[in-house]
């Protein structure tokens, strides 16, 4: 991708005591399981390849202990890697040196964490201000500035609480506005919605929805849950064992799952409600019965094709001019899950 | 040949008084050149404990009560407290302790100071780095430990009979705790903020005085506590080298087989020690009130 914001290439991490000796090793293909019982390291991150394009929401997503928190920090270096390059603007961070890296920090990436990382002793309008404070803006205009992303996010009057009288979902708003206060372009949020109850989660999900269609900010956001993978991300990509093993929009993840790996991470999904019109689709100029978006959603074709007892559906653009069909027979297929073996191949 | 296992294979009684007679020998030329230059740089140290001690010898005693009630209420925002305070001044004052009691506060004000001054950053470098941490421990062990009259004899030798040996020995009694805790509270600071704010490219400073000192200030209080505990309890032994307060009449009161005199006196150190202790507890309490308090607002 040519517009990429952030490149990560050939990206390694190795944890123990000597990481340098191992990483031949590693780089021959040694399995997670092998380096660990044979030579006592923990294979964080092997050779990951991942562009992340400007103003998306990137999401990697794997289960626990798969390395997406480690991944994540390596775009702003909290951790070293053991090699490997991230490219940031055509800056590699790991060459920055410890003053660029902290004006990096300021003024480029700001990150929310599963765990909120509020300060406790300060009040809510200060955390906000935390950002600003650090780039070294006086406490007061700091404050003053925070103070509308703290209405943006719905926290206007909690000012002067402290985040130990907040709940957790208010607590990560404060996060939330935390991070946007100190307009960096780049959004790192590690499971920023995982602690928080279900109804909750969803409503902070749409809290950065909105954001994002105002703010066009660069955000990575780590998940294990698929469903907001698929509602937030533009891009997805899938890590197992510090590898990934698939990277793709969402309804490239859903149609052609690479793995089983995959396929049994999908298979409890609602298809219906995830696939759209413009991934079944086959081009056609001339169609005639009931007209669908590009976006529509699988569920509402069924039901639409079904109730006008039509056979296939004309797809059309913004604009309303058709650029495709869609049949029913099409529609479901895809509502069956595809089987690894037909599809597979195409991937590594 | 059995005599061997009987007796410990000891140097001889010669080489050992050699050995003692050198050792004492230049430390006495060692105290004699420098004694005065190190008198000199406590000297500071000396006018402000006398300072202090005089400002309030001369202070009118209503005001050191109102004061006294003032601080008390302050820090713990406890009516009670405050008004037991100035209570057990009154007392201490009816009983004609009131010089006594006004010098050993200013050696305790003073001898706590000076630990936190010294005693918070060493916590502070203590906690950023292990290995110092591995050195100064077992330090921290041996001032605890070894007997009071033994690191006094050197201090002795060099300064003299006087308030600034005694301030030492406070000091090298209470500074411990203040060390340890404010190491530990550091320490233990949460990993998932410190690391927020390094996310957010905060530099060592910003880090230092804006999350570790705060987090971790419930422990440094506990250490400031436990200082001025510790330094109280080494009042009366203070006042064996020259130190004026309440511990003189208690050294008179075993001398002589005073009982009331030693009684009264001692119940004054224990006055200002429940104040202290309860004040200063009180504080470090409602300094973490809004932290882990009621969740869920
Ligand atoms: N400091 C460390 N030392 C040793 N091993 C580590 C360290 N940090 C992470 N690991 C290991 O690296 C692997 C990836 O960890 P990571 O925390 O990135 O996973 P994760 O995908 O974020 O999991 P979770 O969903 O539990 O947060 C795990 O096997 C973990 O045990
Ligand atoms: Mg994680």
């Amino acid at each position: 991708m040519a517009d990429a914001k952030i490149r990560i290439k050939n990206l390694y991490k190795i944890f123990g005591n000597k990481p340098d000796q191992v990483m031949h090793l590693v780089r021959q293909g040694v399995s997670k399981q092998e380096l660990l019982d044979e030579h006592k390291h923990v294979l964080g991150l092997s050779d990951i390849n991942i562009d992340i394009p400007a103003k998306r929401i990137h999401v990697i997503m794997g289960l626990s202990g798969s390395g997406k928190s480690t991944l994540i920090r390596h775009i702003n270096r909290l951790i070293e890697p053991t090699d490997g390059k991230v490219i940031v603007d055509g800056d590699d961070v790991m060459e920055m040196s410890s003053n660029d890296l902290m004006h990096f920090r300021r003024f480029k990436a700001s990150m929310v964490f599963q765990k909120f990382a509020l300060l406790p002793h300060r009040t809510v309008a200060q955390n906000a201000a935390y950002g600003l404070t650090i780039q070294g803006v006086g406490e007061g205009e700091a404050v003053e500035r925070s103070q509308r992303w703290l209405e943006r996010v719905g926290l206007g009057g909690f000012e002067k609480h402290f985040p130990a009288q907040l709940s957790g979902g208010m607590q990560q708003r404060v996060g939330l506005a935390r991070a946007l206060a100190t307009d960096a372009e780049i959004l790192l949020m590690d499971e920023a919605f995982s602690a928080l109850d279900p109804l909750i989660r969803n409503d902070m999900q749409g809290i950065l929805l909105d954001l994002q269609k105002e703010l066009h900010k660069t955000i990575v956001f780590i998940t294990h849950d698929l469903d907001e993978a698929l509602r937030i991300g533009d891009q997805i990509s899938i890590l197992r064992d510090g590898a990934v093993i698939q990277d793709g929009d969402p309804q490239d993840i859903i149609m052609r799952p690479a793995d089983d790996y995959i396929s049994d991470f999908i298979k409890d999904i609602n298809r219906g409600r995830v696939i759209k019109v413009s991934t079944l689709m086959t081009k056609a100029a001339r169609v005639s019965g009931p007209k669908f978006e590009t976006t529509a959603l699988l569920e509402d074709v069924l039901t639409t094709l079904n109730k006008s007892k039509t056979d296939s559906g004309a797809v059309v653009d913004g604009k309303g001019k058709v650029v495709g069909k869609i049949t029913m027979k099409d529609a479901i297929q895809a509502m069956a899950r595809p089987q690894r073996s037909e599809t597979g191949t195409r991937y590594k | 040949m059995f005599d061997f296992f009987t007796e410990f294979p000891d140097m001889s009684r010669r080489d050992l008084r050699d050995f003692k007679l050198a050792v004492d020998g230049a430390f006495r030329d060692f105290s004699r050149t420098n004694g005065e230059a190190i008198e000199a740089f406590f000297d500071p140290l000396l006018w402000f404990l006398i300072w202090l001690e005089k400002l309030l010898v001369a202070t009118p005693w209503p005001v050191i009560l109102i004061v006294v009630g003032g601080l008390a209420y302050l820090g713990s925002r406890s009516w009670k407290l405050a008004l037991g305070s100035v209570l057990s001044f009154m007392l201490i004052g009816y009983f004609g302790m009131w010089e006594d009691t006004m010098s050993t506060i200013a050696l305790i004000s003073v001898a706590t100071l000076l630990c936190i001054l010294i005693g918070m950053p060493l916590g502070i470098w203590m906690a950023k780095s292990d290995r110092v941490q591995s050195v100064i421990t077992p330090i921290l062990d041996v001032m605890q430990t070894i007997p009071i009259f033994v690191y006094l004899l050197p201090v002795l030798m060099l300064l003299g009979i006087g308030k600034v040996p005694g301030l030492i020995a406070v000091c090298v009694y209470a500074m411990p705790p203040m060390v340890r805790l404010t190491n530990l509270g550091i320490r233990l600071v949460d990993s998932d903020v410190l690391e927020a704010a390094n996310a957010f490219g905060a530099n060592d400073k910003q880090k230092l005085f804006g999350v570790q000192i705060p987090l971790a200030l419930p422990n440094i209080f506990a250490g400031i506590n436990q200082t001025i505990m510790m330094a109280l309890a080494m009042v009366v032994i203070a006042s064996m080298i020259g130190v004026r307060g309440l511990g003189i009449p208690v050294l008179q009161a075993i001398q002589n087989q005073y009982l009331a005199l030693g009684f009264m006196n001692g119940l004054a150190i224990v006055g200002l020690a429940i104040i202290f202790d309860r004040v200063s507890q009180k504080y470090g309490k409602r300094l973490q009130e809004h932290r882990g308090g009621h969740d869920h607002g």
